[in-house]
């Protein structure tokens, strides 16, 4: 699919939202800098989309606007693109992340009893965040450490072989008033 | 170019190298049942209607992007095709609303007239009767998400014809959606051009003509008891 | 970069050896038991007991025995070797102690374990032995040597016979001859080719792929560089999944470090052959495993696959002739220049050559990696290296193939693993997971489980995989929940079939796989959830009368 359209320009009331927004916002910045080193090639947008969660932590409409302006790439495209890969994050996450693995390894050593403990004292479902944005519960496809089943990621740091009482007790820390 | 001979359904036929199942099937006036195909598109052998048997090939083919070969042997009916296609049609029933009754399209449907041809009488699986809005944000048109089939047909005739691009599909699986550019409100998409190609397209409801038609999509939309009515009320029978 | 210059880097590095090293696994699996830790400790202790020119603390790949991990291994240069198991950061002052003879206490592991001593390692074989960081640890046990016998004595056609007669098959699952393969890319016309590599290892339960990436990443760089020479191709483009950071630095390392000595990029051995190498990050689909899903993914599109013919070999990347292979796959490529064809056709089976790694994970005593030849008994695997099952359970049935593959009951142990006779119980070899399921095991819960997996991966655009796997795992819902009748069964197997067979991908079309196979082997645990259908009318999942 190669964009033929005309692009919106200074003007365009999105386009200059878009822009002013980025002009105030040193991340913008850094990210025209991965384009830049890309090209602008159309075939980097998932790269692109990488480098933007990674500063920004999920990624906001005006953002996903950002990158279609600079990439010239229809929004749509943008945004079909980054709802399709479940890595990707179109809403905020919480303050602190756990994710549970939820592989077959996993699965068959008891990560579902994981996951529904933190579930039970979240109370939020799996793929949620906490109404105070303190943590998201998350789920994964297997993060390749299966030996060790089941791992649990606790902001970004894989734990092995975790029971329900060892996941409620890290957890424990984060809800504890800072 | 060379030409190739081959035959469908017992009968000869000869056309040009790289010309596909369908194109071939479809001069000789064979019928072959497509949802995905349009003419003048590209295809993408998503809706799976259209697959043939080929001797020597254990695998079912769709007609619509498997290119002749010489000497092919091609059969476009049996129990099993017959069997496939209705279960095909059976599933997109039970996947979103289909409520023919209702729906701005009924007598001009593609899945209708489908499943009218194909025997469809009842509809075997459980309707999962998932919650999806209608847009009439739009000045001139409509999506209604729950008619949509997910072809791709209205992304394509933006994309490949008038190059506006405003529609792509959104997320995934059972869950995609037929998006306006950022997931905006029709009306509120800049891309759009208005020229009204992609509801040109769409072979359900799913994409309508603003005007009469409106008030009573909306109005009728909790009507969803499609079970009972499409097999008692005979809803396939084309009313044209 | 000349053979000579190659070869002295190598001797240089052999020549610096110490009396003895410490090898500590800095693997995903050990890292997060704070093996990285316990490497930085070892290092000061080292330093601190005043041994540093006799002792190389060095970080290695992985072991394969991850679940007794973090691994240490000691190796004394006339030959002893020892290892440790479990070991924690603080345990690094003891084993330094123990190198100068004293007490030491942390648990130690038998390298002679039946885990170990049955595997034959070619893929494998320098995992957990060479910093996967220092390509100088590569060269000193031949690195590239290949590439440079490949690039100097070979030709197009000597090459791909090479891998034809070896009986090469590849490792990502179908097991396509890749002899063939490359064949069909060299033969295609074009100005302009592509190898790419194929490490997104979708299936959840499986890691052999991150593995090899992640311990000996220039292993499958010149695997690939070899397989550019052969079909002509310039451009190579490696797809890791997001969930592997590890591996991706480690490959970001490793091509910088080939391209600084000349080893990638252009004129390679001042050869005109030039090949460049770039990572392509996936982002969390299991279908962009799916080679033409992979290749629009590359083009930073939506993962969808498409229809085939025209296959990659033909028409890949940006409609180039795209040579696209498994991880492991390009792992085995050098060894078998190296050693040659019929070496490497003296492992395995008449159709299934060489040797496969397996993630033995599940309800089993010994969790890991292990590199087997093709046609092991599956009883050996699992009870003799695996251990059987922990805890007094016995071993119900094992899972190969993943999403895509089937349960093996136990009755059928004895089943030797290669392509054919996995294929004939209605499993698959798939890429190499072996998940063991004990006999608390419920078999119905574990095709549910599957059939979410896929319901959640279809990518949505053919209506059998998108619509019939929602509906599948409906009615092994109902099932499990007890509200299913004989006729729900009906359906479903219905429904399996007809996925299977009008399905656009490898997805779609494998599906069924699991509930299939756990219906020809499991079949009463199904039955015994299903109600009475006196009625006639089979009460729906939200409660309401369905008419049928
Ligand atoms: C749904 C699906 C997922 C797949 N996932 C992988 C994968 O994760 N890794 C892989 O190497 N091959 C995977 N494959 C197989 C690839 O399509 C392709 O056949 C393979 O990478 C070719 O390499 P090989 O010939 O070396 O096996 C998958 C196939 C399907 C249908
Ligand atoms: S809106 Fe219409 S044309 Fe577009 S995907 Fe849905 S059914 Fe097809
Ligand atoms: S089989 Fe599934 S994953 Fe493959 S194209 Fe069809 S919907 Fe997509
Ligand atoms: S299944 Fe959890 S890490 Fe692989
Ligand atoms: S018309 Fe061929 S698959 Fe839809």
């Amino acid at each position: 699919m190669s964009a033929t359209l005309s692009h919106p320009n200074p003007g365009n009331a999105k386009y200059d939202r878009v822009m002013k927004v980025a002009a105030g916002d040193k991340r913008f910045k850094i990210l025209e800098v991965t384009m830049k080193k890309n090209q602008f090639r159309h075939d980097s947008l998932i790269e692109v989309l990488h480098k933007a969660q990674e500063l920004f932590g999920y990624l906001e409409d005006d953002l996903l606007r950002f990158v279609a302006y600079k990439l010239k790439l229809p929004p749509s495209r943008v945004y079909g693109v980054a709802t399709f890969y479940h890595f990707f994050s179109l809403k905020p996450q919480g303050k602190h992340t756990c994710v549970v693995c939820m592989g077959t390894a996993c699965y068959v050593k008891g990560a579902d009893k994981v996951v529904e403990a933190l579930q039970n004292k979240l109370k939020v479902k799996s793929g949620e965040t906490t109404p105070d944005g303190n943590v998201s519960l998350l789920t994964a496809r297997c993060i390749g450490a299966c030996g060790i089943a089941p791992a649990v990621t606790y902001d970004g740091q894989v734990s092995p072989k975790q029971t329900p009482e060892q996941a409620l007790e890290k957890i424990g820390q984060w809800l504890q008033p800072a | 170019m060379a030409a190739k001979t081959l035959t469908i359904n017992g009968q000869q036929v000869t056309a040009e190298e790289g010309a596909t199942v369908l194109q071939v099937a479809r001069d000789a006036k064979i019928n072959i049942p497509t949802l995905c195909h349009l003419d003048g598109m590209k295809d993408v052998g998503a809706c799976r209607l259209c697959i043939v048997e080929v001797v020597g090939t254990p695998k079912l083919l769709p007609a619509c992007t498997t290119v002749i070969a010489e000497g092919m042997e091609i059969k476009t009916e049996s129990d099993r095709l017959r069997k496939y296609r209705k279960m095909t049609l059976e599933l997109l029933f039970a996947e979103r609303n289909h409520v023919c009754a209702v729906c701005v399209a009924n007598g001009h449907c593609e899945l209708q007239t489908l499943a009218y041809e194909q025997g469809v009488d009842h509809v075997r699986y459980d309707y999962l009767f998932p919650k999806w809005g209608v847009d009439t944000t739009h000045e001139r048109f409509g999506m209604d998400h729950n008619r949509c089939i997910l072809c791709s047909r209205c992304v394509r005739a933006c994309v490949e014809i008038e190059g506006a691009a405003t529609k792509s599909i959104a997320g995934r699986g059972a869950k995609s959606k037929i998006i306006s550019d950022l997931n905006e409100p029709w009306g509120e998409a800049d891309s759009c051009t208005s020229c009204g190609k992609c509801v040109q397209s769409c072979p359900t409801g799913a994409l309508f003509n603003k005007g009469s038609t409106v008030a009573e999509m909306e109005h009728d939309r909790s009507h969803l008891d499609y079970v009972v009515t499409a097999r008692e009320k005979k809803l396939w029978v084309t009313h044209a | 970069m000349q053979l000579d210059e190659l070869k002295a880097i190598a001797e240089k590095k052999k020549a610096s050896a110490k009396k003895v090293c410490l090898r500590t696994c800095l693997s995903a699996g050990c890292i997060s038991s704070q093996s990285d830790v316990l490497h930085k400790n070892l290092a000061t202790e080292v330093k601190a007991a005043g041994l540093e020119n006799d002792v190389e603390v060095r970080r290695v790949g992985c072991m394969g025995f991850c679940g007794q991990g973090p691994l240490v291994g000691v190796d004394h240069k006339e030959g002893k070797e020892e290892l440790f198991e479990f070991v924690k950061p603080d345990d690094a002052k003891a084993i330094v102690s123990h190198l100068k003879g004293g007490a030491c206490d942390v648990q130690k592991g038998d390298p002679q374990h039946p885990f170990f001593a049955k595997q034959v390692k070619i893929v494998r074989a320098n995992g957990g032995i060479v910093d996967p960081e220092n390509i100088e640890d590569y060269l000193a046990i031949g690195g590239y040597q290949a590439l440079h016998h490949a690039l100097t004595e070979m030709n197009s056609e000597s090459i791909i016979d090479t891998i034809t007669k070896s009986g090469l098959r590849g490792r990502g699952g179908a097991g396509f001859p890749s002899g063939i393969k490359w064949g069909t890319v060299a033969k295609s016309p074009g100005a302009k080719k592509y190898v790419v590599c194929n490490g997104d290892e979708g299936d959840p339960g499986a890691f052999m792929d991150r593995s090899v990436l992640e311990s000996d990443p220039h292993l499958v760089l010149e695997g690939m560089a070899i397989a550019a020479h052969a079909v002509g191709a310039d451009q190579g483009f490696l797809y890791v999944r997001a969930e592997y950071p590890l591996a991706i630095s480690r490959l970001q390392i490793a091509i910088k470090q080939a391209k600084a000595l000349g080893l990638l990029g252009s004129g390679i051995f001042e050869t005109p052959f030039n090949f460049n190498v770039d990572i392509r990050i996936g982002a969390g689909a299991f279908v962009c495993g799916e080679e033409t899903a992979l290749l629009a993914s590359i083009e930073g599109e939506r993962g969808m696959p498409r229809p085939r013919p025209p296959f990659p070999a033909v028409k890949g990347l940006w409609g180039c002739p795209t040579l696209l292979n498994n991880v492991e796959t390009f792992a085995n490529i050098s060894a078998i220049i190296n050693k040659g064809a019929d070496w490497y056709a003296s492992f395995g089976t008449e159709k299934s050559k060489g040797t496969k790694v397996f993630a033995l994970t599940g309800k089993i005593k010994n969790n890991g990696l292990i590199e087997v030849p093709m046609g092991i008994p599956l009883r050996q695997i699992v009870e003799e290296m695996g251990g059987g099952a922990p805890d007094g359970h016995s071993v119900k049935s094992v899972q190969t193939g993943g999403p895509s593959g089937g349960c093996i009951p136990a009755e059928h142990l004895d089943t030797p693993v290669d392509y054919e006779s996995l294929g004939k119980l209605g499993s698959i070899m798939g890429s190499g997971g072996m998940v063991v399921m004990d006999d608390t095991t419920n078999m119905v819960e574990i095709a549910k489980f599957y059939m979410e997996f896929c319901m959640d991966e279809s990518c949505g655009k053919c209506i059998p995989c998108r619509a019939g796997t929602v509906q599948m795992f409906h009615l092994l819902e109902k099932i499990t929940q007890r509200k299913a009748t004989k006729r729900d069964l009906d359906k479903l197997e219905e429904l399996c079939d007809m996925v299977k067979n009008t399905s656009l991908c490898g997805l779609g079309q494998t599906a069924p796989n699991p509930i299939q196979s756990t219906l020809r082997f499991f079949r009463s645990e199904y039955e015994a959830l299903l109600q009475p259908d006196a009625t006639g009318a089979p009460v729906g999942a939200n409660g309401t009368a369905k008419a049928h």
